[in-house]
């Protein structure tokens, strides 16, 4: 069966770039864009990896990676953090909160390639 | 605790401008010429009696040799030495440095203002750079566009055996998103160049407008005629604002000051005001308008029709003066918090309810004044809010209004620069406590 990617991000090019070097490796690529439903999205669609932009309409990434460590069954969920804001700040708040990963745009395509194989161990 | 201000060099200058040599004064009052030498160079503090004697036999008021220009002078160069050590250790000599090297003095103030202009326009360059919304905005916009153009024309070279279809869609998203890309970032550089001809980053929009207000005595006959000028051309017209933020707030202003004049006309408010020897609260009834526009007109009549200077300072809920027009002995500060004992604060504690009190402001000649003091909600968001607050203080000098009989309440103008040393609402130390 197809492993499946759940990608939170409100770019339209930047959802068709990286739906398509994933969708070519082999993973099914499932899109969300709206902030406040983003989280209901992860619990229904329980892909095996979410990538998750920070910056988004609604409610920010770093809510939504919250409300994914505060719950049981998705608790473990690898999850791999985008931001325009390559901070610091910014990346401590993400690893204090239990994101998997934080890649700073703009990203290559082999880094996001390789950190989506390597958190779920394809 | 006198403070001679200089006096010494105005008791010299007043005996030479009436030709009288230096024994004749001190046989006069009783001192010898070498005392009254140390004293007219400011080597020996003076005060009460001798002061009172001096000035008699100089045919002038004890108080014209005390107050004058040079206690601006002595004031700044006071808080120049703030903080520092040895500049601290020689405060009680910095009246006779003042007299002595006037020149020095002189330039060190300077300096000193120079050096406080700068750090404020580095404060406000640093806000702008860390919190100004644009500015995130436009890298934000620009980082996504510079990502997607990033990662899809990777896909277009990395790709061999790329569809046709989806090589088309690729190549119309890296044009979209480079003509984004250079929209933003054309959109980033006028920004950035507007902010370095910005004659804002000088002063704040909030000088600018007390400028403005100031060089027209803070009345403005051409919005109290029936058929006033369209205020936004008052504010075109205006050298004075030249910064985008400094015109919005007086454009803000000068409506309101138009609605004001409206509801109180200026013959009969200054009468009623007369009548009711400045009472706001008084005007505010006979006029059916709230005390704060009765404030705001009170500050608004020329000085001759309200009977002598008005003062007036407004600030929002979290105490910031959004609103200055100073009157002489009542000095309030430019930048940072005001003294804590203002019935302007205590009126923000307590919105609606009314505060008149007569306070006392410290120095060597204390003076007192009566202020009347209330917080109103502005419901600029109605009554589901924000809850917006705005105190106002008005502010009458004891030649404008007679000074009712009631216990004066001690205040200052700002802690550093406050002599009070035992005052329990001190926020930071005096630098003047130790100078005496």
């Amino acid at each position: 069966m197809d492993k499946r990617v759940l990608l939170i991000e409100d770019e339209p090019n930047i959802i068709e770039a990286i739906r398509f070097i994933l969708a070519r490796d082999g993973w099914r690529v499932d899109t969300h864009a709206d902030g406040t439903t983003a989280f209901d999205r992860v619990a229904e669609t329980r892909p095996d990896i979410v990538i998750l932009d920070v910056m988004l309409p609604g409610r920010s990434g770093f809510d939504i990676l919250r409300d994914i460590r505060a719950d049981a069954g998705l608790g473990g969920l690898p999850v791999l953090m985008l931001t325009a804001k390559g901070q610091v700040k910014d990346r401590d708040l993400a690893e204090r909160m239990g994101a998997s990963r934080f890649m700073a745009k703009p990203f290559s395509n082999t880094e996001v390639l390789a950190s989506v194989r390597e958190l779920t161990g394809a | 605790m006198p403070r001679s201000a200089l006096t010494g060099t105005r008791i010299r200058e007043r005996r030479t401008m009436i030709g009288m040599r230096q024994a004749d004064l001190a046989r006069l009052a009783g001192i010898s010429p070498s005392y009254l030498n140390l004293i007219e160079h400011n080597r020996r503090r003076i005060g009460g009696k001798l002061l009172v004697e001096l000035a008699r036999n100089l045919g002038v008021e004890a108080s014209a040799l005390t107050e004058g220009a040079g206690a601006a002078l002595i004031e700044t160069l006071r808080e120049a030495a703030a903080g520092h050590g040895e500049a601290e250790a020689d405060l009680p000599r910095l009246e006779e440095f003042a007299g002595r090297f006037p020149g020095w003095a002189g330039l060190i103030a300077e300096r000193h203002r120079r050096v406080r202009e700068l750090e404020r326009t580095v404060e406000m360059l640093t806000d702008r750079m860390t919190h100004d919304p644009f500015l995130s905005a436009s890298l934000h916009e620009v980082i996504s566009a510079v990502t997607a153009i990033r990662s899809t024309a990777a896909i277009l070279a990395d790709t061999e055996d790329i569809d046709p279809d989806w090589q088309r869609r690729f190549h119309r998203n890296l044009s979209d998103d480079s003509r984004r890309l250079a929209e933003g970032a054309q959109a980033l550089v006028a920004y950035l160049d507007e902010g370095t001809e910005d004659p804002g980053v000088q002063s704040s929009p909030q000088e600018e407008v007390e400028a403005f207000l100031r060089a027209r005595d803070w009345h403005m006959p051409e919005l109290e005629r029936s058929l006033p000028p369209d205020p936004a051309r008052i504010v075109a017209e205006a050298r004075e604002l030249t910064s985008g933020p400094a015109r919005e707030l007086a454009l803000a202003h000068l409506k309101r000051y138009r609605r004001d004049a409206e509801l109180m006309p200026l013959q009969r408010f200054s009468e009623a005001a007369r009548g009711a020897a400045l009472d706001p609260g008084a005007l505010a009834q006979a006029f059916g308008v709230d005390p704060g526009a009765a404030f705001r007109r009170l500050a608004a009549l020329p000085e001759d029709r309200a009977g002598g200077s008005v003062g007036l300072v407004a600030c929002d809920g979290s105490g910031t003066l959004t609103f200055r027009k100073p009157v002489e002995g009542f000095s309030l500060p430019r930048f940072g918090a005001a003294c804590p004992l203002w019935p302007l604060y205590q009126a923000l504690s307590r919105p609606m309810a009314p505060v008149r009190a007569v306070v006392e402001l410290g120095g060597a000649t204390p003076q007192r004044f009566l202020t009347y003091a209330i917080c109103q909600p502005v419901l600029a968001a109605g009554f589901d809010g924000p809850q917006v607050l705005e105190a106002a203080m008005l502010i009458l000098p004891e030649g404008t209004v007679a000074l009712p009989r009631m216990a004066a309440q001690p205040v200052g103008t700002s802690c550093r620069i406050c002599p009070r040393r035992g005052c329990v609402a001190r926020r930071e130390p005096s630098i003047l406590a130790d100078g005496f």
